[in-house]
């Protein structure tokens, strides 16, 4: 399994990721100038970082990126559970091994020797964004339609709550995601293995 | 980006008229400025001005693309949610894209309302005449663009109701909205038929007041509120859309919700 020339992530996994990126920071940053046009805690973000102008400029972006990271989304899971991917990276996942897993990483005692085996904490952390982006995918249409999906809005808790629940899946998202740009930042390797598959 | 580009199609002296007023408010104007700019996605891409306005271009596309998804999405049974009275949000927002002090005054006794387009009846409506059709209330959300919402009563007559007295041709694409504070809009004839879509005169269970719209809004709860037009001076039925002013810099134009 540890052969240098075997093909740790597929290229449909590599393209699909990259993909994702480009979808996902195009969202936020939309997502960011939407957010500042009504607040809804007592804090906006810098204009500066914000994508699209205006909030006009920054709605054509986000219901445009929304195409992208959905479609892309489900060519990603269709290809995990038609390839056993999913099942085989994934699953077993079990708490016991998270924790033992962070106890080691604490201590400096988890082995990256085996790229194409996930530890347990990665194994989260994967599954948390790909559950993340399917709430934020569910919430942003209980926003964008609350009329037209009456069960998707009165799952969120009503309209003014979807809201809520779409900034803090945002926000949790972001949170896994700087975590796993340190991951990175410690295992360079893994971002060749992200881009050349190998 | 996003400037208007159907000006020339519309009233252009009304355009004029409405971007003039605006002049003098600053922050209206850094609104403007920063709607020609990419903001961050010239710093995050170092985009040429051409690209601008070919990414301008596809978004647009996209944008139209999400019309006839929402267009298909529209179930014409479905009812938006509706509130008790103790739900109301008070004071209900003053929302318009100028200041209060800016908003017309209109003359209830000189005020007729002008039908042209795809119509039988194109005679002018006096208030009197519009307030002898059948009256019917709702207590709804008014979901704005901006993200927030406001829960409020509206009372007038079923707009469909309305299309049919006027002898409006049904199969007819658009509904298009002139209003006296030179503000335009445009809606679905799919829309403009369902049942909760009112010709509204009162707010609350008094005549609607002049920041509420007077003497007309149309309150459509399955849309966003800039699709909801207020001081409602034209109705007019066509096949070509007529836009509006905010769906021409960029917002959406279906603006379902």
């Amino acid at each position: 399994m540890n052969n240098r020339d075997a093909v740790v992530h597929p290229a449909w996994l590599r393209l699909t990721h990259w993909i994702n990126v480009l979808a996902v920071t195009l969202l936020v940053l939309s997502g960011w100038r939407i957010y500042n046009a009504s607040p809804i805690f007592h804090f906006s973000f810098p204009e500066q970082i914000t994508l699209g102008g205006w909030l006009g400029g920054a709605l054509l972006w986000h219901f445009s990126a929304m195409w992208v990271l959905v479609a892309n989304g489900l060519v990603y899971l269709v290809l995990n559970l038609l390839t056993g991917r999913f099942r085989r990276k994934f699953f077993p996942l079990s708490l016991k091994e998270v924790v033992a897993d962070l106890l080691a990483a604490a201590k400096g005692r988890l082995s990256h020797a085996d790229l194409s085996v996930y530890n347990a904490p990665q194994k989260l952390a994967y599954l948390f964004i790909v559950l993340d982006l399917m709430l934020l995918v569910a919430s942003g249409l209980a926003i964008w339609k609350s009329v037209q999906f009456p069960l998707l809005r009165e799952l969120m808790g009503g309209y003014d709550m979807a809201r809520v629940v779409h900034f803090v899946a945002m926000s949790a998202l972001l949170a896994v995601l700087a975590l796993h740009l340190v991951m990175v930042a410690l295992v360079p390797r893994t971002l060749l293995l992200m881009l050349s598959g190998r | 980006m996003f400037k208007p580009k159907r000006i020339q199609t519309l009233d252009t002296q009304a355009v004029v008229d409405a971007a003039l007023k605006e002049l003098p408010m600053p922050s209206r104007r850094l609104f403007m400025q920063r709607g020609l700019t990419l903001g961050g996605l010239s710093l995050l891409s170092g985009c040429t001005l051409s690209d601008e306005h070919s990414v301008e271009r596809a978004l647009m596309k996209v944008s139209q693309f999400n019309d006839q998804v929402q267009a298909w999405l529209f179930d014409p049974k479905l009812m938006a949610p509706t509130y008790p009275e103790s739900m109301m949000t008070r004071p209900f927002p003053f929302n318009a894209f100028y200041g209060m002090e800016e908003i017309p005054e209109v003359d209830g006794d000189d005020y007729r309302l002008e039908i042209s387009g795809l119509v039988a009846d194109k005679h002018a409506w006096t208030l009197a005449e519009l307030y002898q059709l059948p009256q019917t209330s709702q207590v709804t959300r008014h979901i704005c663009v901006e993200g927030w919402s406001a829960i409020g009563k509206w009372g007038g007559v079923t707009f469909s109701t309305f299309l049919k007295r006027i002898g409006a041709d049904l199969s007819a694409k658009y509904v298009g909205f002139k209003c006296e504070d030179d503000y335009y809009t445009s809606i679905d004839m799919a829309t403009a038929l369902h049942a909760q879509t009112l010709l509204t005169f009162s707010y609350d269970g008094k005549t609607l007041p002049p920041e509420y719209g007077y003497p007309m809004k149309l309150r459509m709860p399955t849309k966003l509120g800039y699709k909801n037009p207020k001081h409602i001076s034209a109705i007019f039925v066509s096949n070509s859309n007529p836009g509006g002013y905010w769906e021409d810099q960029g917002y959406n134009w279906f603006g379902g919700c």
